[in-house]
């Protein structure tokens, strides 16, 4: 099951994440940094608004015709010289890639960033056949030295300090400690340039398909992407079936807010247009290219109510400006995708039953809709699946049957003026002796008052005031 | 059908202002009908339902709406609502709530389209931005306050300047600006509950840019988010009001 829920609640995640201050120091120092980053890259942009209009609309009409542009992509990879594979769920990906392996006698594997292998998880299954499998993407290397999955789809190790990184790498590689990161990426890159040239296999994940050249284009901010995809004579490409686009123009457009919104770059160091494999009379390039399109799910979300978060070109925006991503970090939310998209993403593909809390953390503040590159309207999602949750029983009983006595009595004026009044009576009371503040209430709602107080009631409502200077208003008029 | 007059307007004065904040909607009463605007209350009115819409109640929150239109339906004079969030669950959320449906479709768009926030009325309808008085010098030493643009007002509504304006020509008021204004406090309504521990921490957060501007009050278009920050401030036993933004503008002395 590529998106079975943890077995600690979510709950438990939560607190132990809140708990957790080294994690605050780490998550405050970069979601704080990208968020000014990204805020400067745009307004290098002439007009960034229309881009973002531009770029919006380049997904939604990829996603209502990606038949036809699944088809154009297929035979035009082919065309290239490429073999494609399509694969329904998780387990299909991982049986062709170690297929793959298997006919090509693979030993060693070298990845560079792939959202799509930690969604299947890849690597437990490559190395349960006896391939050796090393992540060569700085990041997801020191998350795999921590035995982690990344908290952040563009920032795998964004929960680490640099100073747990230095202990890291000193405890796994046996590398001086260094808290500077300079010499921690040098030390590192030392180690892996050993295994780019002893690989037999390279992975990779995909950041673009282009339907018209059958191009795939991966942005990396390392060379560890070039040598993944050029130095082993096999290069295996995993891709979501939803991130199309037709032409290399609309590329263009693409990138010129996918590195803006993501770590506030113009544009990443490398970026890398691959079509087919090494052609004859070619010097560099793999003898095969494999790209592999995985639907686990996507094909159910189109048409849904929540098929726009197929739009989602990963820049990781959301995140970075999420308060509740910032308090719990992006392991707590449990699941392969974090943060205001992860929320949306993980039932849509995994199932609202089993992920029915990821909607609910949210205080639906829109932060993320605002900064979100293809202007995906999250919070709206995030609403769409309370309810479906909610329709599949997810909603606490004393919460189900409040709301549904609350309704009621909001129909009902006078059943609402009953209802005020004995609040209105009883919250004085019991505020009374503390200047008129409730320090504590009974359960469920002590949960407020936890960490807040609350007021009494008004002694005289709005309406009856209200009342009180009409009666005034008219005499002052025939007066 | 009342008789249409541009100058007439229907309160929809929210569940909140009804029980705990009155002062803040007879404020919002007193600045209007100074202005010249006849205020209506359109009786039977109680809450517009987006704790059950917000909830995932849909159901539930789809009477509360087919009721609170009705309400506001008797009547064709424009729609004041003193809250950011009740604004926009009944200019953004009614209609997408009641988007198939035949009857109450048409009534969504029809009250969605003429209705506004407090602040959104006195600057975009009757182009009020200063409602200082005339007498500067009956104005005792200025109140130190910090303004916090509610999420709902700011992004949903995206109503950016137009509370800031009228605050910046208000009476014995100094602006303090608070750090990381525009973060949502971690209301989120039920939120506040369901997710306590994550809702608690972003109030921490919003305490402490609170306190760091020491301000004597935080001014806000959201009785909600005050009722919110305001609990929490007590509970930190720190001597800083909350106030609407009609509190602020409203000079009762004056009445």
């Amino acid at each position: 099951m590529s998106f079975a829920a943890p077995n600690v609640t979510f709950h438990e995640r939560v607190d132990d994440a809140l708990r957790d201050q080294i994690l605050h120091t780490a998550l405050d120092r970069a979601t704080g940094r990208f968020q000014t980053l990204r805020v400067n890259a745009l307004a290098s942009l002439p007009d960034a608004d229309a881009v973002r209009d531009r770029a919006r609309m380049i997904r939604a009409h990829t996603l209502s015709s990606l038949d036809t542009y699944l088809e154009r992509f297929a035979s035009n990879v082919e065309r290239a010289g490429g073999h494609i594979h399509f694969a329904r769920d998780a387990a299909a990906l991982n049986r062709i890639v170690s297929e793959i392996a298997r006919k090509n006698n693979v030993k060693n594997v070298v990845k560079s960033k792939s959202m799509i292998s930690e969604e299947t998880k890849l690597n437990d299954a490559l190395e349960a056949e006896g391939i050796r499998v090393v992540e060569t993407d700085l990041g997801e290397y020191i998350a795999q030295l921590a035995h982690e999955h990344p908290s952040h789809i563009i920032v795998p190790v964004i929960h680490k300090t640099k100073e747990q990184i230095g202990e890291l790498l000193h405890e796994k590689i046996g590398i001086p400690y260094y808290d500077d990161p300079a010499q921690m990426t040098a030390a590192a890159r030392e180690k892996l340039r050993f295994e780019f040239l002893n690989a037999d296999m390279g992975i990779s994940g995909v950041n673009f398909g282009v339907a018209a050249t059958g191009t795939i284009c991966m942005v990396t901010n390392e060379g560890n992407g070039r040598l993944t995809t050029t130095a082993p004579r096999i290069h295996v490409a995993l891709m979501g079936i939803e991130r199309l686009v037709p032409t290399l123009d609309d590329l263009s457009v693409m990138l010129q807010v996918l590195a803006r919104s993501a770590t506030g770059q113009k544009i990443t160091v490398y970026t890398n247009l691959i079509t087919g494999a090494r052609r004859a009379g070619e010097g560099d390039g793999p003898d095969e290219l494999h790209i592999i399109l995985l639907d686990n799910g996507r094909s159910r979300v189109l048409g849904t109510e929540v098929a726009e978060i197929l739009y989602c070109i990963r820049c990781g925006a959301c995140l970075n400006a999420c308060p509740v991503y910032r308090e719990i970090g992006g392991h707590a939310y449990g699941s392969v995708y974090q943060g205001p998209v992860g929320a949306v993403l993980t039932p849509a593909l995994g199932g609202i039953a089993q992920w029915s809390d990821l909607p609910q953390a949210s205080s639906l503040c829109g932060a993320c809709r605002e900064v979100c590159p293809v202007r995906i309207d999250i919070p709206r999602m995030l609403l769409v699946e309370r309810d479906q949750a909610t329709r599949a029983g997810k909603m606490p009983l004393w919460l189900r049957a409040g709301l549904h006595l609350y309704s009621l009595t909001v129909r009902h004026p006078a059943l609402f003026g009953l209802a005020t009044m004995f609040s209105r009576i009883g919250s004085r009371v019991v505020a009374a002796p503390t200047q008129g503040w409730i320090r504590w209430l009974p359960p469920p709602l002590n949960a407020w008052t936890r960490s807040r107080d609350f007021p009494a009631f008004a002694a005289k409502p709005f309406h009856t005031q209200f009342n009180k200077f009409v009666s005034q208003r008219g005499k002052n008029r025939e007066g | 059908m009342n008789q249409i007059n541009s100058r007439t307007v229907q309160l929809f004065a929210t569940c909140l202002i009804e029980t705990l904040r009155p002062e803040a909607g007879m404020a919002v009463v007193r600045i209007l009908e100074k202005l010249a605007v006849t205020v209506e209350y359109p009786q039977g009115q109680t809450c517009c339902g987006q704790p059950a819409f917000n909830g995932g109640a849909w159901d539930d929150a789809r009477g509360m709406g087919c009721y609170t239109l009705d309400v506001l339906s008797r009547s064709d004079a424009p729609i004041v609502v003193p809250s950011g969030s009740c604004a926009d669950m009944l200019v953004h959320h009614y209609p997408e709530l009641f988007a198939s449906d035949k009857k109450y479709g048409a009534i969504a768009e029809a009250v969605a389209s003429r209705t506004y926030e407090f602040s959104q009325y006195l600057v975009d309808v009757l182009s009020v931005t200063d409602l200082s008085a005339e007498q500067k010098e009956s104005i005792k030493a200025p109140e130190r306050v910090t303004y916090h643009p509610s999420c709902h007002l700011l992004r949903g509504l995206k109503i950016t300047q137009q509370p800031r304006q009228l605050l910046e020509h208000a009476d014995g008021v100094e602006i303090v600006e608070m750090p990381n204004a525009t973060e949502c406090c971690g209301f989120g309504g039920l939120f506040a509950i369901k997710m306590e521990e994550i809702s608690s921490a972003m109030l921490e957060r919003k305490l402490d840019a609170i306190e760091s501007t020491g301000a004597q009050a935080v001014v806000g278009c959201d009785v909600s988010c005050l009722l919110h920050i305001g609990g929490g401030l007590h509970r930190r036993g720190l001597k800083v009001e909350t106030k609407h933004l009609a509190e602020v503008l409203d000079r009762k002395d004056e009445a």
